[in-house]
């Protein structure tokens, strides 16, 4: 299991520079909207200004007389071209609400930035200038921007429908019947808490962009996307347009950015498509920022309800969860089972009985449909429950460091078998804890607050937690099946020894940033005992990697990164099988290592595998029925998710005049078990941290109550700058995972798990003494200063 | 509206609609597409280059306005097949991840330097508050512009 881990001064662990950086440091790399393609027609959208409004009538006259205009649609005018509405993979129950969804609007427009129309033209601008003189007639309607509202069905958003209610979904374990209520009943303490997940903007920094080429002729189809799921995408356009899948090709360029944002199948990828056939012409549409802001899938949008019963150690005995999740206008890809990821998660990592009481209701609202946005319902499921946990804490007056202490699963517990039935692998939370606990100076942050904090001080400190798990490597296909997801989980990867011993690897992920190029070669050369730079690594292309599940929910490494692993295992035998027959030697007496096979004791009885791959590239002496060639394809579905874990801390100043928050400190203890690339490991978690600290702090998609998007450009929308956020403290711990052979786990969405809750418990933390409870998100000075005023004013009352 | 314009030495003599702006007239006419557009009010930087020596925003300025100038783009930044200290510092740190931001980051990180060859972490910070990263979280962007700027 953890043979390569304990391997000194190999490939795999090394900090190897990223193959991907001279491209893209030199201009070279290009992406979807860089791509030279002659002739090719410019897609512009009309979108409603309206959240809510019946489409009365679509005038296209004016648009169609602008010089270069080629064509202009109405939603009707497009209806023959879609075999069915826009894809929703995710049907959780199976009487969830799904409205049908088209690429353009037809009757009714639902959110504001809905399409209602569009153009072709020669050129971009041509196209954008008509668009404007589209002329549209609504009927606007009442807007529907509260979940709660929502859920009140006072205005229903899809009549057909006849609720705005999408699903509920219940996951209630008890070991005996009445357990969770009994538990409340009988417990020391009680927290019960009200958490809001404001709506966030991913913001990838590609917008996105599309480009679709036909072959008018041979009736093939070509979609250049910048997207994270190249191979997704090319099933649901063929299923959504009627192209037979093998005449649908996708690829994925150099892709700007994913975050989640990308995991989709979006109306302007198909209109392009479909668009694209029906005039025989290149079709591309690139997207801008305010579109962006607009029509690309939202995260969070949740209100949660958590409850937790605990004894008088404080150890957890029951926890009970109410969700109130805004699935937006439209389900998406998969919108609905965003918020069920969290499901298992929010008894985060502490041992609790059999007590669990999930439930998750989902309504539509009239505003930009909701998605995966990175961690995709775990960073709602660990805010939950570490910032009930620091309210536990602070009903029961200890340190919230203790009372975790005491709830931590312990390190001879795993595997852990938990209440929800998922088997989390490894882990060693108090490990990470501790280790977190000394690089941020915990003892001594508690010390300084003491003396700070006083009555009357102007600036404040705090120090908060979060311990995590993240479960990721998504997925096995089974459990999948179990929570109606449509597809499975598994990844495959081709490896391939070319006749000079230079290898080619093809994966079915598809990277937008996170350095899958260097790092499967890596893998390949620690299994191969190659050099890295000999190994080319070939993706996002469904004509070159045709099979694959593509890149999100940190599953790349832990799932693609293993079927790599395994197929170089399956090369590795058969050339083993070839060097025993050059070798005259049985194969049970011959050793690989160092890229070289020899007869154990008899060293100088060797064969590299350069040689033999260059036998088996002639042929002419292979073992009897053996094919030629050395290559091995493996598809691997993987047992059990992977857990990684840890604990971050954050230490902030307030200032309680203005409500200003600086972080001092932030400290980020992961362990995403055995690490392929640390540099790339810390990459990961730097960014990650950052924007769950942007969730805590600066962001939030705001809207009015008509529901027009008030954070609709970057410079309303506050992603941080460099001078907005706080250099990082990073350590690791390692404990590999038992269900890989790599030991691997992931990392991708670690840091944005922890920092939501480690800065507001340190922000709640900071304001305590003033009788500050809870703060919303973001911690705006704005909303930090109102809560100690409300605080304040509430003590003096 | 004819112009004449100097990218990365070579002069190019075009005829531009007034209100093309200055990024797509790099992309679009003078075809180098390492300039990104990232948002539309001048908000993230990806589109920075250098005028005349200084880093802009190339979706502040109209083509015309550029009439006569030198214009440096990331293309221009390594000479004769070597990469600028600046991207070698940004590669050998991890300075980038998903590249969109990162020649915006590069035109603006080498302008900074040349006004402050030695800054603190805190002024490097400052100092690039124009360019938005959505992927590194700063953390080694900062490491890269201190390590150029201390010769590593």
């Amino acid at each position: 299991m953890t043979d390569l881990q304990e391997r000194p001064a190999g490939v795999l662990g090394s900090r190897l520079l990223r193959r991907e950086d001279p491209a893209l440091l030199t201009g070279e790399a290009k992406y979807t909207n860089d791509l030279n393609v002659p002739g090719a027609l410019h897609l512009a959208m009309v979108r409603s200004p309206y959240a809510h409004a019946r489409i009365t009538s679509v005038d296209l006259s004016a648009a169609l007389a602008v010089p270069g205009v080629v064509a202009a649609y109405s939603g009707a005018d497009l209806a023959g071209l879609w075999a069915g509405p826009m894809p929703c993979a995710w049907p959780v129950t199976e009487d969830m609400k799904n409205p049908p969804h088209y690429p353009v609007a037809t009757g009714t427009a639902c959110y504001v930035g809905d399409g209602v129309a569009c153009v072709l033209a020669t050129s971009a601008t041509a196209a954008r200038d008509a668009a404007e003189l589209v002329d549209v007639q609504y009927e606007p309607m009442e807007a529907v921007v509260d979940l709660e509202d929502a859920l009140s069905d006072r205005v229903v958003i899809h009549t057909d429908l006849g609720t705005n209610k999408s699903y509920q979904w219940d996951l209630k374990i008890e070991g005996e019947p009445g357990q969770v209520d009994a538990a409340f009943a009988a417990a020391a303490y009680t927290v019960k808490e009200r958490y809001v997940q404001q709506r966030l903007i991913p913001v990838a920094m590609e917008p996105r962009a599309v480009c679709a080429v036909p072959q008018p002729f041979g009736g093939d189809m070509t979609l250049y996307s910048a997207t994270q799921v190249p191979h997704i995408l090319k099933v649901m356009t063929a299923l959504t347009l009627g192209i037979p899948e093998h005449q649908m090709r996708v690829v994925a360029p150099s892709v700007g950015g994913g975050f989640g944002s990308k995991l989709n199948v979006y109306a302007e990828e198909l209109l392009c498509v479909a668009l694209a056939r029906k005039h025989g012409a290149p079709v591309r549409w690139n997207e801008t920022r305010s579109e962006n802001h607009l029509a690309t899938i939202q995260g969070r949008g949740q209100i949660q309800h958590i409850e937790l019963a605990a004894d008088a150690d404080g150890k957890l005995t029951a926890v009970r969860v109410r969700l109130l999740a805004d699935m937006g206008a439209y389900l998406q890809l998969v919108t609905p089972g965003i918020p069920l990821l969290g499901a298992f998660l929010y008894a985060g990592v502490y041992d609790l009985p059999l007590a669990y009481d999930f439930s998750c209701t989902s309504v539509f609202t009239t505003l930009t449909p909701t998605d995966a946005y990175r961690g995709a319902g775990r960073p709602e499921a660990t805010y939950a429950i570490e910032r009930a946990m620091d309210a536990l804490a602070d009903t029961m007056g200890i340190d919230p460091m203790e009372l975790r202490r005491r709830n931590f699963i312990r390190k001879e517990q795993f595997p852990y078998t938990a209440m929800t039935g998922l088997v989390y692998d490894s882990g060693d939370h108090d490990a990470a804890a501790t280790k977190a606990a000394e690089l941020a100076d915990y003892d001594g942050v508690r010390a300084r607050q003491a003396a700070q904090n006083v009555p009357g001080a102007k600036k404040v400190i705090g120090i908060g937690q979060a311990s995590y798990f993240e479960m990721c490597g998504l997925a096995p296909s089974r459990v999948l099946a179990s929570l109606n997801y449509s597809a499975g989980g598994w990844e495959a990867a081709t490896v391939r020894v070319l006749p000079t011993n230079k290898i080619q690897v093809v994966t079915g992920t598809a990277p937008h940033g996170q350095g899958h190029e260097t790092a499967w070669s890596m893998i390949v050369a620690e299994k191969m005992g190659v050099a890295p730079e000999d190994v080319d690594v070939l993706h996002s292309d469904t004509a070159i990697a045709p099979l694959g599940l593509d890149t999100y929910g940190s599953r790349s490494l832990p799932v693609g990164g293993v079927a790599i692993a395994m197929a170089c295992d399956k090369v590795i035998d058969k050339a083993k099988k070839i060097a025993a027959h050059q070798l005259e030697a049985d194969e049970a007496d011959l050793e690989f290592a160092g890229g070289t096979f020899s007869v154990k004791g008899t060293p100088d009885r060797a064969l590299p595998l350069a040689a033999i791959a260059f036998e088996a590239f002639t042929a002419h002496n292979l073992p009897d029925g053996m094919e030629p060639n050395l290559e091995a394809h493996t598809t691997y579905d993987p047992p059990n998710f992977s857990w990684p874990f840890g604990t971050h801390i954050c230490t902030v100043e307030v200032d309680t005049e203005t409500g200003q928050v600086d972080v001092l400190q932030y400290v980020a203890v992961d362990d995403c078990g055995v690490q392929v690339n640390p540099l790339i490991v810390e990459g990961q978690v730097h960014g990650g941290v950052i924007q769950g600290l942007a969730q805590a702090l600066f962001e939030e998609a705001v809207y009015d109550d008509d529901g027009n998007l008030k954070s609709g450009t970057l410079a309303e929308y506050l992603v941080p700058a460099a001078s907005d956020v706080p250099s990082l403290t990073l350590g690791h711990t390692v404990t590999p995972s038992p269900t890989n052979q790599l030991g691997v786990k992931g990392i991708g969405e670690a840091g944005t798990i922890g920092a939501a809750p480690a800065v507001i418990n340190a922000v709640v933390d900071a304001l305590s003494h003033l009788g500050v409870r809870d703060m919303p998100m973001p911690a705006s000075p704005q909303n930090v200063w109102a809560a100690i005023n409300a605080a304040t004013q509430g003590a003096s009352k | 509206m004819k112009i004449r314009v100097t990218v990365n030495g070579t002069v190019h003599d075009s005829d531009v609609e007034p209100r093309t702006l200055l990024v797509h007239y790099i992309r679009e006419v003078v075809g180098l597409t390492g300039t990104n557009v990232g948002c539309d009010t001048s908000s993230c930087g990806a589109c920075s280059v250098h005028v005349n020596g200084e880093a802009v925003k190339s979706c502040t300025m109209l083509a015309v306005q550029a009439d006569g100038c030198e214009i440096t783009t990331i293309e221009g930044l390594a000479q004769g097949g070597e990469m600028h200290p600046m991207q070698k510092a940004f590669m050998e740190n991890h300075g980038l991840q998903c590249g969109y931001c990162t020649p915006g980051m590069v035109m603006a990180a080498t302008s900074l330097l040349k006004e402050n060859p030695s800054p603190t972490e805190e002024e490097v910070r400052i100092g690039l508050e124009g360019n938005l990263c959505r992927c590194t979280g700063y953390h080694n962007i900062v490491k890269s512009v201190l390590a150029c700027a201390a010769g590593d």
